[in-house]
């Protein structure tokens, strides 16, 4: 056997051994709830409508033994099914393996499947059906449509046209149709996104930077931090466009600015840097908090 | 020595980096913080409303940026709960719907007083909208052309809360926590900047440095990361004490310990990395 394998071998059932004893003696990985009432009155003035029904409410272990709390067979079901999910995409930091391929999987098919369902009953039910067909989609799904809505809009035809021509993509002699519907996204996007970013970034951040060098506080005195930070700011913006400034020749004083451009963009690289690595250990905390309180129950 | 630290194989430094972040994770090692002025301002941003004023906060990340955002959104949630401000919640990330879920659970278990049961009148989810920008442009003109409804098919015009509010220009304040596209940048340049909406935003560390030159004139602050996450919630319990057992106010808090080890390990490993270097160009390999 080779030497990895035995150290695997071993860390794998020390590890195995460590979780059956968390689960029979603390009782870990279990999830416990209780049934709680809700109840739904109609928003709508004057109605009496009223819907009762119990929904699961999650308690901590430390109310297990309180009347009404039982196990939640279908929550520790799940939490398990994801404590075994984050151990699965962890074990690629060892190597690619079939078990990480499965999840990662997985998680790209549930992900895409659950924004597909949320889209199609957030959107295309409220937004496409009940409009073009109020009457029916009030009985079916129950939709609170207001009695001056209940004519269908027939200019939600154009959208729903488009959004077939749009799967005509997928068709061998109809695809060029699909061009159609992504005219328009694109040249919409592109307008949208023009004026906002022309205000918002260009303009706008032009006039941010048009600042005072030396900054005078309400009683005439010279700010100096807010000063410096101005100044930094002004000359950061300028020897950071010089460096982009191809037109001239990168020679004498220009070299010696665009070099501190350089100098500018390499310390904002570091903090983007700095900034995702701390992004990236509370990932990993985040999911060892998961593993090690919600699952294992360390540390409660 | 030299060859052993050549070919020291990275999954090493794997296990020392789940070691550096697991052991304070279980001790529950937590760190003083004192919040900066940027927390503080998006702090007075949310404190200096009056009582029961309209926050509409927009919540786009999916579980994968969970360990990041859940405690900013969470602790966003406190503090207008803490104020009794009426909120309203919706986002651009389908996956985005379990996490307004979360803001909602916490107001109804540990703010009942004022929030249990009273779903369009002091809270109200609308929950997702696909478009993107498109989105954020209507919502700024006119909510109810791309909001007819709630989440659950109520018709805005029969909620309280929504019945006459036209657009979120409306709204006391502005509130996003996102992980990406689309989020804190489209709504400051889709919202904010056009508008005038006084907008705070919480954003991962990947966008921290994007969204900097927003502030102050487009954006009144930024909670940056876990760190500004654990700066805001100990400037909530510094406001509010009662904070203070609840262990749930404090997840960024209780994740910076963590964050402290390994960024040490990190430092330490750029360090001999230089070491490494530098040796090897003593020994004249780069020549």
């Amino acid at each position: 056997m080779k030497q990895s394998t035995l150290i695997w071998t071993i860390l794998m059932v020390a590890g195995g051994g460590f979780l059956l004893f968390q689960t029979i003696d603390k009782k870990s990985g279990r999830v416990y709830v209780r049934d709680v009432p809700v109840e739904a009155k109609s928003s709508v003035e004057g109605a009496e409508q009223a819907v009762e029904w119990t929904k699961e409410q999650v308690v901590p272990e430390a109310e297990k033994d309180q009347p009404g709390v039982r196990l939640g067979l279908s929550r520790t079901i799940g939490l398990w099914v994801a404590a075994f999910c984050t151990l699965a995409i962890f074990s690629f930091l060892y190597g690619d393996n079939p078990v990480y391929k499965f999840t990662e999987s997985v998680f790209v098919g549930v992900s895409a499947g659950y924004a597909m369902v949320v889209a199609f009953w957030s959107e295309i039910i409220p937004n496409l059906f009940g409009k073009l067909f109020p009457v029916e989609a009030k009985d079916i799904f129950f939709l609170d449509i207001k009695d001056n809505e209940m004519n269908a809009n027939l200019w939600y035809l154009i959208p729903l046209t488009m959004s077939v021509l749009l799967l005509l993509r997928l068709s061998p002699k109809g695809s060029w149709l699909a061009r159609w519907p992504l005219a328009f996204f694109i040249g919409a996007t592109a307008g949208i996104r023009l004026i906002s970013y022309l205000e918002a970034d260009f303009v706008g951040q032009l006039q941010n930077t048009i600042m005072p060098f030396v900054v005078f506080g309400a009683d005439g005195s010279w700010q100096i931090v807010e000063s410096l930070k101005n100044t930094i700011i002004i000359v950061g913006v300028v020897s950071c466009m010089v460096y982009f400034f191809f037109s001239i020749e990168h020679e004498g004083f220009v070299k010696y600015v665009s070099r501190l451009g350089v100098w500018f963009l390499m310390v904002t690289f570091g903090a983007s840097f700095a900034y995702t690595v701390m992004g990236r250990i509370a990932l990993l905390s985040g999911r060892l908090d998961f593993l090690f309180h919600n699952w294992l129950g360390i540390g409660l | 020595m030299l060859q052993f630290l050549q070919n020291l194989d990275r999954r090493w430094i794997f296990l020392l980096m789940l070691f550096a972040v697991a052991i304070p994770l279980i001790m529950g090692t937590t760190f003083p913080e004192k919040p900066s002025d940027q927390v503080m301002s998006v702090f007075h941003a949310v404190d200096d409303l009056p009582d029961g004023s309209n926050i509409f906060i927009a919540l786009d990340y999916d579980p994968a940026s969970e360990g990041e955002l859940q405690p900013m959104a969470s602790a966003f949630t406190r503090h207008c709960a803490l104020k009794k401000h009426n909120i309203y919640f919706m986002t651009l990330w389908p996956q985005g719907v379990p996490m307004i879920q979360r803001s909602v659970d916490i107001l109804e278990n540990e703010f009942p007083d004022t929030y249990k049961g009273k779903y369009g009148t002091k809270y109200v989810n609308l929950g997702f909208r696909t478009g993107n920008e498109g989105v954020i442009k209507l919502v700024v003109e006119d909510l109810k052309k791309t909001y007819s409804t709630d989440i659950n098919s109520t018709s805005l015009d029969n909620l309280p809360l929504t019945k006459n509010l036209k657009n979120i220009q409306q709204v006391d304040l502005l509130v996003n926590v996102s992980a990406g596209y689309p989020g804190s940048k489209e709504w400051v340049l889709y919202g904010s900047a056009p508008f005038d909406i006084p907008t705070v935003v919480g954003c991962t560390g990947v966008q921290a440095p994007i969204m900097l030159p927003y502030i102050p004139k487009q954006l009144i602050g930024m909670i940056a990361a876990i760190k500004g996450a654990a700066e805001y919630e100990q400037a909530i319990i510094n406001a509010y004490p009662q904070l203070e057992n609840n262990p749930a106010a404090k997840e960024g808090l209780k994740r910076m310990g963590p964050q402290l080890v390994a960024h040490v390990l990190l430092i330490g490993l750029i360090v001999l990395g230089n070491v490494i270097y530098f040796w090897e160009r003593k020994l004249g390999l780069y020549r």
